[in-house]
């Protein structure tokens, strides 16, 4: 009885003492993750004062518009620059990544192959991903400028950065050129713990390179590269300065939906430029979670791991203190 | 049973948290309406130290004339707030600064076209007329910094479109500099006949789709006899004088007279085309003077070329996009008395001629600009005075940002040939009605 008794309170001290340590957690995670998110929730339902009164002065004071922003965005006057936004966005995260996925798994085959200079190629490799976003956009911008290196190279002259194809492209291959390496690398820290006689095993099973690329290196990195790949998508999908600083703002060629949501925000429509925000919130949980169920990124796996040992082990040795005799 | 509780616990401090959170965050961010200004210009009080909010300070002189007047105030001490380099960045940040009613910043160093959105928002207080002689400043720079009729800021720097040209070629040519746009190409091809000419590009510009677009499109629309707005603020690029301006840059471009590559030009592009001589005319700020003077090799056209006012369509010389800056006093701000002092201060003889002196920025005051000792380092202030006094400002709207994109849109189509000028302008004048209403 008083063994029971004196086991609850434990338990519950316990439980009171982790809760007390994870609080400041929970606080933190609550005004850093949920209320951005929440306030943003909140203004996209809201419009500010965008009229004037008879003395000149703006009316002060959010106004509930209800979905407004929202329909304003599917059908409204709004509806061709924002679907030319999304459209931007889906086109930009499908072809570059795609391409990145190609050439990152060709650097890491050649960066698991090199035996001398090793590090050193890995090393240079990195460069363009350590390299800002903004800076490398803005070299990029030299590149291809009317008198730029790249139009030197083809012998042409191409304008780059003004509407049309040629500023897609431009996006995509200084995309591809700073991201590729990051894919290339976890790409990479795949590829060594494969272990070296299942490939000899293939070997002597007669198999060609290419069938054992195919039927053993590809499955044995896909966690790696499912993983690499669900990272990169999602950040393609927030892609901001690479076409705001290369091609400039308010180019349809390349406007994305950050872009869109910056540009209202800018002219003082929080309430749209919320909306905008979150519809490309949802657009983002939703790739993320159709490409976890799909592919079954495995994200947070080493925690379900530990989460399902724990289970089939029983409780934790800290929930189940020792008794302490009176 | 315990461990639920405080969990509960745990959870309704983390939410009152966020609460609190929203609370303040809520009250700062839409409640209060008196902000800054009633009926008429509110008494300026407080004095102590204030902040001056600004772009880049490259020269260093505003540092200078900062240390200049906290040596003579030393309880009112100024000091200056550096924000981002872009036009768009400053802009943002005074806004942000306003949006939560911040006293961080006390004169705002704010770019001609933001003072009507700033007026109306409440975010500047305004200013006592009589406290300043604007008498003796350019009327054109007084007007941007007034919303309907009063005066919220006071000039500062001005600036205005020139046409720099080669002066060499010209002469070469035998050729004078051109008054109108079509002297400009006559003169052009007389250039090209010569064997020095023969790659030159006719005339470059800032058109790239952003701010410089629009002054780039407002020049040719006003020198062309037309008007983005009348005097009541109704737009009005719905004209065959509006189209006519359009249109000499659009068959600029179709003719070759201006280099293709011009579509991608900002100000420094183009600079560095001018310099690099491959164009003959160029519209330009006068910052590019000191620049394409330089004798240390970066520009092949020291001393070969010299500025005229920008090229008419009739008869007469054409009218600038009225540039500069203007200083304001933050609604939010404490010690206001002393932000008025030290923008008189800012705004006196003395000061803007050190400023000149110091960065070859156009000063406000309008005797300066007939200095003769200014004169003789300045060689170009002659031609910049009657170009800003011609100027024409951009239209003052409250949602200017707004304004100016419709613009870039419709121009940049017409350019680029994806829309023909006359629809472009025909979309632009039912878009500024709605924005300008």
């Amino acid at each position: 009885m008083t063994t029971l008794a004196r086991r609850g309170d434990a338990a519950g001290e316990a439980g009171r003492l982790a809760a007390l340590l994870l609080s400041p957690t929970f606080v933190v995670l609550g005004l850093v993750v949920g209320y951005p998110l929440v306030a943003a929730l909140r203004e996209s339902l809201y419009q500010s004062g965008q009229s004037v009164d008879a003395d000149g002065f703006v009316v002060q004071g959010d106004q509930f518009a209800g979905l407004d922003n929202y329909t304003g965005m599917f059908s409204g006057p709004a509806a061709t620059r924002f679907w030319n936004a999304f459209g931007n966005t889906t086109f930009f995260t499908v072809t570059t990544v795609a391409a990145e996925v190609v050439i990152g798994v060709a650097m890491a085959l050649v960066m698991h192959q090199a035996l001398r200079w090793r590090g050193l190629v890995r090393a240079s490799i990195l460069v363009p991903w350590a390299i800002p976003t903004a800076v490398s956009a803005i070299l990029w911008q030299w590149i291809f400028q009317a008198d730029g290196v790249a139009n030197a190279l083809i012998g042409n002259q191409i304008l780059w950065t003004t509407e049309g194809w040629q500023a897609k492209f431009a996006v995509m291959i200084a995309d591809v050129w700073k991201t590729a390496p990051f894919i290339g690398l976890l790409v990479l820290a795949g590829l060594q713990v494969i272990p070296r006689d299942v490939y000899e095993a293939a070997r002597v099973d007669g198999a060609s390179p290419a069938r054992q690329f195919w039927s053993i290196t590809l499955p044995l990195v896909r966690p790696v590269l499912v993983v690499a790949v669900l990272f990169r998508v999602l950040d393609s999908l927030r892609m901001f300065d690479l076409p705001f600083v290369l091609i400039g703002n308010r180019k349809e060629s390349v406007e994305t939906l950050t872009m869109l949501a910056w540009d209202e925000a800018s002219n003082l429509r929080f309430g749209p430029a919320a909306a905008y925000a979150t519809i490309l919130f949802v657009y983002i949980a939703v790739v993320a979670f159709v490409f976890v169920k799909l592919l079954g990124a495995d994200v947070i796996g080493e925690v379900r791991d530990r989460g399902r040992q724990a289970r089939e082990r029983g409780p934790e040795p800290l929930a189940k203190p020792e008794v302490v005799p009176a | 049973m315990a461990h639920k509780t405080t969990l509960r616990l745990t959870a309704l401090v983390s939410a009152v948290l966020l609460l609190t959170a929203c609370g303040s965050e809520g009250s700062g961010g839409s409640g209060a309406t008196g902000g800054g200004g009633g009926g008429a210009a509110p008494a300026l009080e407080g004095r102590g130290e204030i902040t001056l909010a600004t772009g880049k300070d490259t020269s260093n002189n505003m540092q200078k004339l900062a240390e200049e007047w906290n040596a003579g105030h030393p309880n009112e001490k100024v000091r200056l707030v550096e924000l981002p380099d872009s036009a768009d960045g400053q802009r943002q940040q005074m806004i942000q600064n306003a949006q939560v009613k911040s006293d961080a910043y006390t004169v705002l160093n704010m770019d001609v076209v933001w003072t009507a959105e700033f007026a109306a928002n409440r975010w500047v207080v305004e200013l006592p007329r009589d406290q300043f002689d604007l008498n003796n400043f350019l009327k054109p720079a007084v007007a941007t910094a007034e919303y309907r009729d009063k005066l919220y800021a006071v000039p500062v720097y001005s600036d205005a479109g020139l046409l720099y040209y080669r002066k060499d070629l010209l002469e070469k040519a035998g050729v004078q500099p051109p008054k109108t746009w079509d002297e400009l190409t006559s003169a052009c091809q007389k250039v090209k006949a010569l064997p020095e000419g023969a790659n030159i590009g006719c005339y470059g510009g800032q058109f790239d789709k952003y701010e410089g677009l629009t002054v780039n499109f407002d020049e040719a629309v006003n020198s062309a006899g037309g008007s983005i707005v009348d005097e009541s603020g109704k737009p009005t690029v719905d004209t065959p004088q509006a189209k006519a301006g359009l249109d000499k840059l659009v068959n600029g471009f179709a003719g070759g007279q201006i280099p293709q590559k011009a579509i991608t030009f900002k100000e420094e592009d183009g600079r560095r085309a001018f310099q690099a001589g491959e164009l003959l005319f160029m519209r330009q700020w006068p910052y590019q003077w000191a620049l394409a003077s330089k004798t240390d090799g970066s520009s092949q056209v020291a001393g070969k070329f010299d500025v005229a006012p920008l090229p008419g369509d009739g008869s007469g010389p054409g009218v600038s996009s009225l540039g500069g800056h203007n200083f304001a006093i933050s609604a939010f701000a404490k010690n206001k008395a002393t932000a008025l002092d030290f923008i008189k201060f800012f705004t006196s003889e003395a000061a803007e001629r050190s400023n000149l002196l110091a960065t070859s920025q156009a000063p406000t005051r309008a005797n300066l600009y007939d200095d003769a000792d200014l004169n003789k380092q300045f060689p170009y202030l002659k031609t910049l005075k009657e170009s800003i006094l011609s100027a024409k400002p951009r239209p003052k709207a409250v949602r200017y940002g707004d304004v100016t994109s419709a613009i870039q849109e419709a121009a940049y189509a017409a350019l680029t040939k994806t829309k023909d000028s006359g629809t472009a302008l025909k979309e632009l004048q039912a878009k500024l009605q709605d924005l300008l209403k």
